[in-house]
C-alpha cells in the first residue's frame, strides 16, 4: 500500500518535471512550476529557508522520501534500474557503505559552494543533472515530434502546431549531459541507487539526516527467517539481512522491503515504538550521532547563509529577377561584460544562484539563452543575440527559474531594467559599407533610445547614422539582432555587471 | 538530342537541374485527339487536346493559341548545394510537352526571368518540338545596363539560350517605368530601336512590340511612334480589376486596350490573374462566382475576361503547376466569351475585391533578390492571404482576434523563414524601381513589420 502511494507520487512528479523541461511554450509552468521550486538545491540557492527546513524536517521525520518521490534524478534511476534489471527476480544485493566517497563528494560540493565555484556545484546537483539530460537529450526528440505534427498541421491548414527550431546550444553541456546519463545508466543497471548513495551530495546530506529519522524500518528478528528477499529487492542496497541491519542513511524509503517480506518481519514505524527493544548502548550512539548530525546540518546551512549574505550585498550585365540572397551566419560580438537576463539583478547574482538546470534555456522562445562553455560559469545560461533578441513581451525565464538566479519580473518591470547598453561600430554599418539608407536599429528600438542623424552635418539629405542614448537603452538586443550587417553586427550590446532600473 | 546542346556553355548548363533526364514525353501526348481518362468521371475535368481557341488578327497571319505560356514562373527545386533554388527542368519539359499537346503554341520569356535561367530552360524544352509550329517571344531586358553593346549582347545571347535563329515576337521589356527619360536611354539614345527595326527587316525578328507598366505618357508617346515604326503588337496588363480600377501608377486596362484597338494593334495580355490574386479571393466572392457557374474554376472567370475582347492575340499565364495549366486549357478549349451581363457581374466583383486592403503584388519577383535577403513576395503574399481570410485584426476586441493572431503569426513563420521576414528591411529602396505594380515595398515591409510587432506584443488597440 505504502509502496503504491510512493509509486504514484513519484511517477506524477517525474512526469510533470520532465514536461516542464520539454514544454517550449512555457504554459504548464503556471500550474506546476512549484515542483522545481521545492527541489533541494534550487531552494537552498534561492535562500528559500522555508522549503529547505521543510525538506530537512520531512527527512528527519520519515527518511529520504525526497529522494524517492520529489527528486527527478532519483526516480529516473529507478526507471533505468527497472529497465536494466527487467526479468530478474532478485535484482539487487547488499553492499557496504562507501563513506569516504559519499562524504568526500559532499565536502567538495560544500567547498565549491562556499568558494563560489558554481560549475562544480551544477555538475553534481541532481536536479540540474536531470534538467540537462532532458534538455539536451530528450528535448530535441520532443521538438522533432512536434515539428512532425506541425508539418502535418500545415498540410491540414491548421495552426494548432507550429514548427520550432532544434539547435545545439552548447557542445560541452551536451557532452556533460550525455556522460552523466551514461554514468547513471551504468550505475543503475548494476545496483539501483548507487548514484544517489555514492555521488549525489543532496543524497548524502539527506542521508545524514535520515540516519536519525523518526520513522524507520526495522527487522523483527523473531519473525525473520533470513530468506534475504528484502535485501535482494532493495535498490538502495542498504539491507544487511544477515545481520538484520538496515543502513538508514542510504534507505530512500521505497517500501519495497515491506511489500516483499512474506513474514511481515520488516516494519516502518516510529523509532520510539522500537526503542523499548533496543539497548542503552545503541541509544547512546544514536544520541551522539544525532548531535553530530545536527552540527553537520548546521554547518551546511551556515555555508549557504554565508553565501546568502554575500549575495545580498552584491547584486551580360543584367539584374536577374527572383532568387534569394544568401545569408551569412551571424557571429557573436566579443562582449567585455556578459549579459544576464532581466530579473537576474547582476551577473554575480546569476552565477551564484544558478544551478544550471536549463529550465530557462528550454523555455526561452527567442533563442537568446544557451548554456555557457566557460569554466567558471559552465552550463549556466549565457545570453546572446545571434538568433533572436530579448523580446519586450516575454518574461518566461524569470517565471520558471527555481533558484532565484532570475527573479520574477513583469513585462512592465522589464521595460525599465537596463541589462546593458548598445554600442555602434561605424566600420560595419551598412550606411558606410554599402552606402545605403537603413535605420533598422532605430525602427526596432522598444525604448526609442536610438536617434538617426545625418552622417554629414551640413547636408541634411545625406544618409543617417544611429546615435544611442545609453541612458534609455535597456540592452534588449533588437538593434543587434536586426542589424543588416553580417557576420558581425554594426550595433551590439555590452552587458552591465549590475542591472539598473531606469 | 545531344547535338543541340553543344551551343550551351557547359557550366551554366549544369545550373539547370534534371537536364540529363530531359525526356521525350512530348510525343506521348500525340497530335490527334484522344479521350482523356478523366472524362469518364466528371465532364468538367476533361482537358481537350483539339479544341483550343486560336486567334488570327488582321495584318497578322499567325494562328496563335489564346492561351500563351508565360515562362516567368517555372517550377524550381532546392539546389543540391543548399544555396537557393534551381529550375526543375524535368517539370518544365513535362509542362511544355503537355501544353503543346493541348494546342498551346505561344511561349513568352525574358533573359531576366527566373534568376536568368528561363530562356535556357524554355529553349531546352522547346527544342524538342518542331520550331515552325511554335511562336517564341522574348524581350530586351536592358534595365541594369542599357549601353548599345550590352543591349546587343543580350539580344544575341537570347538566340543562343533559346536555341533558335529567329524570334517570332520581340519586345522592348516593361517600358513606362521611369518615364520617357528611361525609355529614351534604353532604346533611342543608344540606337537600339533602329537596330531592332533593321533586325526585323532582316527576318530575325518577325514581330516587334513592347510591354508596358506604369507611366501613361510613355504609353501614349510610344504608341504615337506607330506611324513610323509600325508596332506589330503591344503587351499590356489586363484583367477584370485593372479594367477600371488599376492600382498605384498603373493605367486602367480599358484605356490601354481601347487605344490599341483603335489602331488595330494586336494586344497580348499579361497578368490576367494578377499572379494568382484573382483566384485567391475572399470566401464570399468565391461563393458568388461559384454560384454563377458551379463547374468553372475561380480562375476561369479571369481568363474568360481577358480572352473575350477580340483584339486580344493571346493571354499569357505563368503556370507553375500542371493543375493550373489544365484548368486554363479547359477555359480556352474553347473560349466561352463573356456575355454583357457577365461583364457587369465581374465589375461588381471587382468593386468587392478592391474593398479589401491587399497589396497589389503579383509575385513576379522583379524586386528580388533583396540585398538584405528578405523574401519580399513571400511576405506580401502571406499578408494578402491573411487579408482575404479575415486574419488581419484591427483591434484586440475583434471576435476572432485570438485565432486570427495565431493564424497570422504561425503562418508567417511557416511562409517566410525568420531571417527573410519584413523586420530585416533596411529601407535601402533598391527594390522599388523594379516593381512594375508601383508598390512602395519598404513602406509596406515596415507597415507589416509594425503590425507583426503589435500582434506579438499584443498592443493592438482594444
Amino acid at each position: 500500500m505504502l509502496r503504491k502511494i510512493r509509486l504514484i507520487l513519484a511517477v506524477a512528479f517525474i512526469s510533470i518535471i520532465t514536461l516542464l523541461f520539454l514544454d517550449f511554450t512555457g504554459t504548464i509552468h503556471a500550474w506546476f512550476g512549484w515542483m522545481t521550486k521545492i527541489q533541494f538545491l534550487p531552494a537552498l540557492l534561492a535562500l528559500n529557508v522555508g522549503i529547505v527546513l521543510f525538506l530537512l524536517a520531512l527527512t528527519f521525520m520519515f527518511g529520504r522520501i525526497y529522494c524517492s518521490v520529489i527528486c527527478p534524478l532519483g526516480v529516473f534511476s529507478d526507471i533505468l534500474a527497472r529497465i536494466g534489471k527487467a526479468g530478474k527476480r532478485l535484482p539487487y544485493s547488499y553492499s557496504p557503505e562507501m563513506s569516504w566517497l559519499r562524504y568526500g563528494v559532499l565536502a567538495v560540493f560544500i567547498l565549491a559552494m562556499v568558494m563560489g565555484f558554481n560549475s562544480a556545484v551544477a555538475l553534481l546537483a541532481p536536479y540540474s543533472s536531470y534538467g540537462r539530460i532532458v534538455n539536451n537529450l530528450f528535448n530535441p526528440l520532443w521538438l522533432w515530434g512536434n515539428n512532425m505534427l506541425a508539418y502535418l498541421a500545415e498540410r491540414a491548414n491548421s495552426y494548432a502546431f507550429y514548427e520550432t527550431e532544434v539547435w545545439m546550444k552548447s557542445l560541452s553541456t551536451l557532452v556533460i549531459a550525455l556522460v552523466t546519463f551514461l554514468i547513471l545508466v551504468v550505475l543503475a543497471f548494476r545496483n539501483g541507487r548507487t548514484y544517489c548513495n555514492t555521488i549525489c551530495p543532496v543524497g548524502t546530506l539527506l542521508g545524514f539526516v535520515s540516519r536519525f529519522s523518526l520513522f524507520r524500518f526495522t527487522i523483527d528478528t523473531d519473525k525473520c527467517n533470513n530468506c534475504g528477499l528484502c535485501a535482494r529487492r532493495c535498490k538502495a542496497a542498504c539491507i544487511n539481512s544477515r545481520e538484520h541491519k538496515i543502513d538508514n542513511s542510504r534507505c530512500v524509503v521505497c517500501m519495497n522491503c515491506v511489500d516483499n517480506c512474506q513474514r511481515e518481519a520488516i516494519t516502518y514505524k516510529p523509532v520510539w515504538m522500537e526503542r523499548k527493544k533496543s539497548d542503552e548502548k545503541l541509544e547512546q550512539t544514536i544520541n551522539l550521532s544525532r548531535r553530530r548530525a545536527l552540527s553537520a546540518t548546521i554547518l551546511t546551512a551556515m555555508a549557504s547563509t554565508l553565501k546568502a549574505q554575500e549575495k545580498k550585498i552584491k547584486n551580360v550585365e543584367m539584374k536577374k529577377d527572383g532568387g534569394l540572397a544568401p545569408i551569412k551566419e551571424r557571429k557573436a560580438p566579443l562582449r567585455q561584460t556578459p549579459l544576464a537576463p532581466p530579473g537576474a539583478l547582476s551577473v554575480r547574482n546569476m552565477t551564484q544562484h544558478c544551478v544550471a538546470c536549463q529550465l530557462c534555456v528550454t523555455v526561452c522562445p527567442n533563442q537568446v539563452l544557451s548554456p555557457s562553455d566557460s569554466l567558471m560559469t559552465l552550463m549556466q545560461p549565457e545570453m546572446s543575440y545571434e538568433r533572436g533578441y530579448c523580446r519586450p513581451e516575454c518574461v518566461k525565464c524569470s517565471e520558471v527559474c527555481p533558484a532565484g538566479a532570475i527573479r520574477p519580473i513583469t513585462k512592465a518591470d522589464k521595460s525599465a531594467i537596463q541589462i546593458g547598453h548598445a554600442v555602434w561600430l561605424k566600420e560595419y554599418c551598412v550606411v558606410n559599407t554599402d552606402g545605403v539608407e537603413c535605420g533598422n536599429c532605430a525602427r526596432h528600438c522598444p525604448t526609442e533610445a536610438i536617434q538617426m542623424i545625418a552622417i554629414n552635418q551640413d547636408d541634411k539629405t545625406s544618409h543617417k547614422i544611429p546615435v544611442i542614448n545609453t541612458e534609455r537603452c535597456i540592452g534588449c538586443g533588437a538593434c543587434e539582432n536586426l542589424c543588416p550587417s553580417r557576420p558581425y553586427p554594426a550595433i551590439y550590446v555590452e552587458g552591465h555587471l549590475v542591472h539598473r532600473i531606469i | 538530342m545531344k547535338e543541340q546542346d553543344k551551343n550551351i556553355n557547359r557550366r551554366e548548363f549544369l545550373n539547370i537541374v534534371g537536364l540529363t533526364a530531359a525526356t521525350t514525353t512530348a510525343t506521348l501526348y500525340g497530335c490527334t485527339s484522344k479521350p482523356e481518362k478523366s472524362s469518364v468521371g466528371n465532364a468538367s475535368l476533361a482537358v481537350p487536346t483539339d479544341r483550343m481557341t486560336y486567334r488570327v488578327l488582321p495584318g497578322n497571319e499567325d494562328k496563335v493559341s489564346l492561351l500563351g505560356y508565360g515562362c516567368m514562373r517555372w517550377p524550381t527545386i532546392p539546389s543540391p548545394d543548399g544555396n537557393g533554388d534551381l529550375i526543375d527542368q524535368d517539370a518544365v519539359n513535362e509542362l511544355v510537352d503537355y501544353a503543346i499537346a493541348h494546342g498551346v503554341n505561344y511561349f513568352d520569356t525574358s533573359p531576366v526571368y527566373v534568376q536568368g535561367w528561363s530562356e535556357k530552360a524554355t529553349g531546352i524544352a522547346l527544342k524538342r518540338h518542331p520550331r515552325e509550329k511554335l511562336f517564341i517571344a522574348t524581350k530586351l531586358s536592358n534595365f541594369a545596363n542599357s549601353s548599345r553593346e550590352n543591349s546587343i549582347a543580350m539580344y544575341r545571347k537570347s538566340f543562343e539560350d533559346l536555341q533558335t535563329d529567329y524570334f517570332d515576337y520581340y519586345l522592348l521589356h516593361a517600358i513606362g517605368g521611369g518615364g520617357m527619360e528611361v525609355f529614351n536611354r534604353r532604346y533611342i539614345d543608344n540606337g537600339i530601336l533602329d537596330f531592332l527595326i533593321a533586325e526585323r527587316e532582316a527576318g530575325r525578328i518577325r514581330r516587334l512590340g513592347w510591354s508596358f507598366h506604369g507611366d501613361v505618357t510613355v504609353f501614349d508617346q510610344v504608341l504615337a511612334m506607330h506611324d513610323s515604326v509600325k508596332w506589330d503588337f503591344v503587351q499590356i496588363q489586363l484583367n477584370y480589376v485593372d479594367w477600371k480600377h488599376a492600382t498605384a501608377q498603373n493605367v486602367n486596362a480599358e484605356y490601354l486596350y481601347g487605344e490599341l484597338e483603335k489602331r488595330g494593334i494586336p494586344a497580348v495580355i499579361m497578368e490576367p490573374l494578377l499572379g494568382g490574386r484573382l483566384s485567391n479571393l475572399p470566401d464570399h466572392i468565391i461563393t458568388r462566382l461559384k454560384q454563377r457557374r458551379p463547374d468553372d474554376s475561380v480562375a476561369s472567370w479571369a481568363f474568360r475576361f481577358a480572352g473575350s475582347p477580340e483584339n486580344v492575340l493571346t493571354v499569357l499565364s505563368g503556370m507553375t503547376y500542371m493543375e493550373h495549366l489544365q484548368d486554363n486549357i479547359r477555359t480556352y478549349a474553347p473560349l466561352v466569351p463573356l456575355a454583357d451581363d457577365d461583364k457587369d457581374f465581374l465589375e461588381e466583383m471587382a468593386e468587392l475585391i478592391i474593398a479589401y486592403p491587399t497589396i497589389p503584388c503579383n509575385d513576379c519577383k522583379y524586386c528580388m533578390p533583396c540585398p538584405y535577403a528578405i523574401d519580399i513576395p513571400a511576405v506580401l503574399l502571406h499578408y494578402n492571404k491573411c487579408v482575404n481570410e479575415g486574419n488581419v485584426s484591427q483591434s484586440k476586441g475583434d471576435a476572432n482576434y485570438k485565432e486570427a493572431r495565431r493564424a497570422f503569426l504561425v503562418g508567417y513563420d511557416r511562409s517566410v523563414p525568420k531571417l527573410r521576414q519584413a523586420d530585416h528591411c533596411t529601407g535601402c529602396n533598391q527594390c522599388n524601381e523594379h516593381c512594375p505594380q508601383g508598390i512602395d515595398i519598404p513602406k509596406e515591409m515596415q507597415r507589416i513589420d509594425k503590425f507583426v510587432e503589435q500582434l506579438k506584443q499584443e498592443t493592438l488597440p482594444g
